[in-house]
């Protein structure tokens, strides 16, 4: 039980540390300790399925090209200009009502119910996969057809107009 | 297997929903906070992924395999998200030479 309690500390923690840090490039890694915190728990909720595909997709594959295009563009020193001290409070001031108003609505409704795994099977690869391909194929390629126009447009957009 | 799922049995729901609104809120104060193109890109990533545990969280609640899949829809259109974005930054980049957002005001008039 305390392990949840730490774990989301962490997390709490290295997400304020990722927009808070000056450098972006230290940014990017505080993020992949963020997101190595949400893979533990997902791997708590017995979502395994969930878990190793936020490690490989976000970690892996995401980070690394935030990370790969912040080099490339010769970003890694503190040149950021900064916003001015007025418009940081309103920010600040403006994210910690919304904050505000979240939990005080979850307040009002009151006692909530523990989270109980009932069928400790369902977050695992097996199971997912039968949904997966049974429930939702359609949608599953019509996926496909996205990642492979976000490619093209991607390739299409970088490219150098000769 | 078995050990770790008795970790949550003792776990409000109330807790994961204000750990992610927590984190979608840092999220949040990070868009209106700075200016770099990509570290609000990173912001808007942050949020996704509050948003994914907590429709995990949901899913596993009511027991209810379509939550996961959902969460893995989310994730699959998170990469070519930020695929695209990235590139759209880079060609921002080459044409301007900075990805300080408020050098791209000219939409504003």
């Amino acid at each position: 039980m305390s392990l949840f309690y730490f774990v989301a500390f962490l997390s709490v923690f290295f997400s304020l540390l990722v927009i808070f840090s000056k450098n972006p490039v230290h940014s990017v890694l505080y993020l992949i300790l963020t997101f190595f915190t949400f893979t533990i728990h997902y791997f708590l909720l017995n979502a395994q399925f969930l878990g190793i595909v936020n490690f490989i997709v976000y970690m892996g594959a995401i980070l690394v090209l935030f990370l790969y295009t912040l080099m490339l563009m010769n970003l890694n020193h503190d040149t950021e200009p900064l916003k001015s001290n007025l418009l940081k409070v309103i920010g600040v001031i403006a994210g910690g009502c919304l904050l505000v108003t979240l939990i005080a609505s979850l307040k009002i409704s009151g006692n909530s119910e523990i989270v109980v795994l009932k069928d400790p099977n369902l977050g695992l690869v097996k199971n997912l996969g039968n949904v997966l391909f049974h429930q939702f194929l359609l949608p599953f390629e019509v996926s496909s057809i996205l990642l492979l126009s976000a490619m093209v447009g991607a390739v299409l957009l970088a490219k150098k107009e000769s | 297997m078995q050990n770790m799922s008795n970790v949550i049995q003792s776990i409000p729901l109330n807790h994961y929903i204000i750990l992610s609104a927590i984190i979608f809120c840092i999220g949040i104060i990070g868009v209106l906070t700075r200016r770099n193109a990509i570290v609000i890109f990173m912001s808007v990533e942050l949020m996704l992924n509050s948003v994914n545990l907590l429709l995990t969280v949901f899913s596993i609640y009511r027991n209810d395999a379509a939550g996961q899949v959902f969460v893995f829809f989310v994730m699959a259109l998170a990469a070519a998200e930020v695929a695209v974005g990235l590139a759209i930054i880079v060609m921002i980049y080459r044409n301007t030479n900075t990805i300080d957002i408020n050098v791209l005001n000219r939409l504003k008039w």
